[in-house]
């Protein structure tokens, strides 16, 4: 069974809709018993980094989340929920993430081309740059759906993906058991769900 | 690079998808949910759910088929229609939306749009301007392009995306309908007074007039059509084929 963190932020909707398509059991939960007891757990999240930290620290779910990594359980962040994994976020001020992976997240504005359109919203093509077992099923040059005005920083070890968006924008990511996608897998057509099924698979 | 998109826009009354649809492979071709898989599964990269109806009944009816699209098509959906409170964002949110895009309900409540993008997030909110030239301005239209609001199409939109719109949906009222291309001059306009993501909508009538649109309007990031692929004149997959022989970025 998956869990699919339930912190109060964003729209779960898709992604349970998701996992049901691809015949696997998955609850939208925030209670840590389920979480820890659970196959993979997805960190979904959308809106700004700092509120969803705050959520994650004042129901102790970063807690239950880093435990669950630390014991090797594989754990998906999507979009935001990616950006979380990281150190920190240069997001409206400098705050402190989850930690689990080295890296920091930081605005697009400055980083891409001036002219270029922020947030980065549509559709556009991964570039694989190390073999993942989340791209078990996923063929040169499918393409996934994006949305974000801010990028993970990161080490080229932990970068299994990138976008071209004017620069090289880190797509996904991954350190040990740990997974990131900063597209939204529930949003890219069949591309998409079979990366889910790659990830339950695992 | 980022693709250039091509949205469909399903008009839904009554639970059901209007302007004439003529289509052979779906067994429903007014199903909504139908409709919208097969688009789906024509690669398109994103839907539009128009809601037409007025009454309370015929609201929940639509939430109902927004529901039941979402569980199955996992491409992002847009909803507009009747859009005139964060209420209402909530509701079609909770259905399984990914954005949603307000119009008059902006134009009567300027705040609405600032208030809708602090709660969910500037990606989600989608300002739609119905817009026509008066004289030498180009203004904005209410009611489904039926009433002028006296409010300029240019200044209009950049005051909504300062306010949070993440993305605005440009409808020509002139070249609406008329199937003779997409309104070049004033997606001119707009691209190059906004940095977000401007959608072109109204007067694709074939492929070449989307060629023509990306090729001449380098900025835009979408077109949007209704009927032309209803009825099957614009093939999705044929359009697709053609961008990307015409060196357009294109997902196929």
């Amino acid at each position: 069974m998956i869990a699919i963190i339930d912190y109060g932020v964003g729209n779960l909707f898709s992604l349970r809709s998701s996992f049901k398509a691809i015949g696997e059991e998955a609850v939208v939960t925030g209670d840590p018993a389920v979480i820890m007891d659970a196959a993979g757990i997805i960190l979904p999240g959308v809106g700004a980094f700092k509120d969803a930290m705050d959520k994650l620290d004042s129901t102790g779910l970063s807690d239950t989340v880093r435990r669950a990594a630390e014991s090797g359980r594989k754990l998906l962040g999507i979009c935001l929920g990616m950006q979380l994994l990281f150190d920190r976020s240069l997001e409206y001020g400098d705050h402190r993430g989850l930690g689990l992976i080295p890296g920091t997240v930081r605005p697009l504005a400055g980083y891409v081309p001036a002219g270029l359109k922020i947030p980065q919203i549509g559709w556009n093509a991964l570039d694989i740059r190390q073999d993942s077992k989340l791209f078990k099923y996923t063929a040169k040059g499918d393409h996934v759906y994006f949305v974000h005005s801010y990028y993970a920083d990161a080490l080229p070890a932990n970068i299994t993906a990138v976008c071209e968006y004017g620069a090289e924008v880190t797509a996904s990511v991954e350190k040990g058991s740990v997974y990131g996608f900063q597209f939204h897998p529930e949003k890219s057509g069949t591309a998409g769900l079979k990366m889910l099924k790659a990830f339950c698979e695992i | 690079m980022i693709t250039k998109r091509i949205i469909p826009c399903l008009d839904v009354k009554n639970g059901r998808v209007v302007k004439g649809i003529n289509f052979k492979n779906t067994n429903d071709v007014a199903s909504p949910v139908e409709l919208a898989k097969f688009y789906s599964e024509c690669g398109a990269d994103e839907l539009v759910f128009y809601d037409i109806t007025a009454s309370f009944e015929e609201r929940k009816l639509f939430t109902d088929i927004l529901r039941e699209t979402a569980a199955n098509v996992f491409i992002p959906l847009t909803v507009g229609g009747g859009i005139n409170s964060v209420e209402d964002f909530d509701r079609v949110l909770k259905c399984g939306a990914d954005k949603v895009s307000c119009n008059s309900g902006a134009i009567r409540d300027p705040k609405l749009i600032g208030r809708a993008a602090k709660l969910y997030g500037n990606q989600c909110v989608v300002i739609s301007a119905d817009v026509k030239r008066v004289g030498d301005d180009f203004r904005v239209f209410a009611k489904g392009g039926r009433e002028d609001t006296g409010l300029s199409a240019i200044p209009w939109i950049k005051y909504c995306v300062s306010e949070g719109a993440g993305e605005v949906v440009l409808n020509s009222i002139d070249t609406d309908g008329v199937k003779k291309g997409f309104d070049i001059e004033l997606l001119r306009l707009v691209t190059d007074a906004v940095d977000v993501p401007v959608i072109a909508s109204g007067g694709a009538g074939s492929v070449n007039d989307f060629i023509d649109l990306f090729r001449e309007v380098p900025d835009v990031s979408a077109g949007l059509a209704a009927s032309v692929f209803h009825f099957g004149e614009v093939k999705i997959s044929e359009l697709k084929e053609e961008m990307r022989r015409n060196g357009i970025p294109v997902r196929l």
